[in-house]
């Protein structure tokens, strides 16, 4: 029960953190979409980190090592430290200059204009969102696993809580996590909109970082030390020769540099750069973004090896392994509180920005882009917030119809998703010659390939190609000639809308 | 592309190559005692991934770009939401 008191300080604390920012709402949409673009440099790093982090950073980096061994690492977080940087320099930067310019806050709102043309909007609005919906519902299904995994039986005896959930043996069900999860995100996110979102944000990577590394000295300690617990791992987790699950083939290694790419992409990455109160905001980002994936994935990587010699472990299911490693070895009730509040922080952090960016888009690229009249501000934060709740109904209705589905595996498809419209925004930013034909082909190619790929792999499995290519790859290569090939088949843009876009040499 | 923007691509592409050690694929042995030199690598990989992006950041700033941002223009596209 101690851990339970935890959980809600912290949801708590959370809440009053998060409302804090209130008093900085100045009630306009602006200050709601793009947090007037007053954020400083330390909070903008927190809140993107936060919201490139999700549940996997903690749970699902420890299963991952757990099931292929150190790889994971150079796989999924020294690709990213190098990748994700990239994009926020290249990308993220030019972006910002050019919402700031034009006044845009969403992704559409700027191909459209690019690409003069308003159809492209209308092709990239469902995609985006069905690539999003996956990600959300991976947050809330997670939480409720992880409080389920808290609060459920152990062992003979039943869960925390026998008389008032029988039906789950006395652990939390899912629609009452699920409910609390959303209602303390859409009561900050209502609130404060993207402000809002970034002080939580603060606030739950500080936390979710402390824990992960308070998590590491605990269990290491359990172990006998750093010495004594690797040397106890199974040592087919120490490499990376592919030998049955453990491994990684070295094509696919090489390929999976592809996948952190999808940041360029994300529409609430986008929102979140925007929010940045001058491009020399980006500096501390572009640089500590990569250290911050180091201090997060080293500890939790290493934990998952270290599972693999310890007995109680033994076929353990990867997410539950880091539940277990603190349940098992650690022990205390305190320390299980603070851990599953980090995990739940994780989950939360790229929430709330996600429920934004959908209540945005919603109201700028449909609403307002269709509208024959004028909307007051007022009514235009009205009707964000109105989305906003929707969007929140939604995911949470989703969340209870799918709990028993593996929406997990459908992480990776959303990220090779995100990632292989990259070209689309390269393109859009660095080459004058792109043209509104450009686009299009190249995000149907992109969505040709990727739902093929997608079918092929049973809806949402793993799956590689040619010996070991990630879909991505395919993807990408999809989406960048349909680039190029549309682009140069017809006549370059107007002089005028590039003028708009580039700055002058 | 000016010199100093080809030098970080030349730098970018190289640290990109450098992320798949091959060499390290089979090899157990620990750094410190206690790190899988494969971990090891990709952990010292991330702290070169920083200094790189330090060194862009410090002699590639795009100082043109942020000025040009700041330029008022006479007209915003989204009137709705947009204004600055």
């Amino acid at each position: 029960m101690t851990s339970i008191w935890i959980i809600i300080a912290y949801l708590g604390l959370l809440l009053a953190f998060a409302l804090g920012s209130k008093r900085f709402f100045r009630g306009t949409s602006n200050d709601y979409f793009v947090a007037s673009r007053s954020i400083g440099p330390f909070m903008l790093l927190m809140s993107v980190f936060g919201t490139t982090m999700t549940a996997f950073a903690l749970v699902g980096s420890t299963g991952k090592a757990f099931e292929i061994g150190v790889g994971t690492y150079g796989l999924m977080a020294s690709s990213s430290g190098l990748i994700h940087a990239a994009c926020f320099f290249v990308i993220g930067i030019r972006l910002w200059a050019i919402g700031k310019r034009h006044g845009y806050v969403t992704q559409i709102q700027f191909f459209r204009k690019r690409f003069q043309s308003s159809g492209l909007g209308y092709l990239l609005f469902p995609i985006l969102v069905m690539l999003v919906v996956p990600y959300l519902l991976i947050g809330v299904i997670g939480a409720s696993k992880t409080m389920m995994g808290l609060t459920g039986p152990k062992g003979p005896n039943p869960g925390m809580f026998p008389e008032l959930f029988g039906a789950t043996n006395g652990a939390i069900p899912p629609w009452l996590t699920g409910a609390v999860i959303c209602l303390v995100v859409l009561c900050y996110i209502f609130a404060g909109g993207s402000r809002a979102a970034a002080w939580a944000n603060t606030f739950q990577t500080l936390v979710f970082m402390a824990m992960g590394v308070l998590a590491f000295t605990l269990i290491s300690n359990r172990l006998g030390g750093l010495g004594e617990a690797i040397a106890n791992a199974d040592p087919g987790h120490l490499v990376r020769t592919p030998a049955g699950e453990a491994g990684v083939s070295k094509v696919t290694f090489l390929t999976y540099m592809f996948i952190p790419l999808s940041v360029g992409m994300f529409p609430h990455l986008f929102q979140h750069w925007l929010t940045a109160r001058s491009a020399k905001t980006f500096r501390l980002t572009v640089i500590a973004h990569p250290l911050c994936i180091a201090i997060v994935w080293v500890p939790c990587v290493l934990i998952g090896v270290w599972a693999t010699g310890v007995p109680a472990l033994e076929g353990a299911t990867p997410g539950a392994v880091l539940a277990k490693m603190v349940g098992v070895l650690v022990q205390d009730p305190v320390i299980v509180g603070l851990v599953t509040a980090g995990v739940l922080a994780a989950i939360m952090s790229s929430l709330d920005s996600q429920f934004l960016c959908l209540g945005t888009i919603f109201t700028n690229d449909i609403v307002l882009h269709r509208a024959r009249r004028e909307y007051s501000d007022k009514a235009i934060l009205l009707m964000a917030r109105g989305f906003v709740v929707a969007i929140v109904a939604l995911t949470y209705i989703l969340s209870l119809v799918l709990f028993e589905q593996n929406v997990f595996d459908l992480a990776v498809w959303s990220f090779s998703g995100f990632a292989a419209l990259t070209p689309l925004v390269l393109a859009a930013l660095y080459w004058r010659r792109a043209t509104k034909v450009g686009a299009y082909l190249s995000v149907i190619a992109t969505a040709i390939t990727w739902f093929v790929l997608f079918k092929r792999s049973g809806f949402g499995g793993e799956l590689t190609v040619f010996g070991g290519v990630m879909p991505v790859a395919v993807c990408w290569v999809a989406g960048a000639l349909g680039m190029v090939i549309g682009s140069l088949a017809t006549r370059p843009p107007d002089a005028a809308v590039v003028a708009r876009f580039f700055p002058q040499r | 592309m000016k010199g100093p923007t080809l030098a970080f691509v030349v730098a970018f592409v190289v640290l990109a190559a450098l992320h798949q050690d091959n060499w390290n694929w089979d090899r157990a042995d620990l750094v410190f005692g206690f790190l899988p030199v494969g971990l090891a690598y990709h952990a010292g990989y991330s702290l070169v991934a920083a200094v790189f992006w330090a060194v862009v950041v410090r002699f590639g700033w795009p100082d043109r770009l942020e000025a040009w941002a700041e330029e008022p223009e006479e007209e915003t596209d989204e009137a709705g939401g947009g204004g600055r």
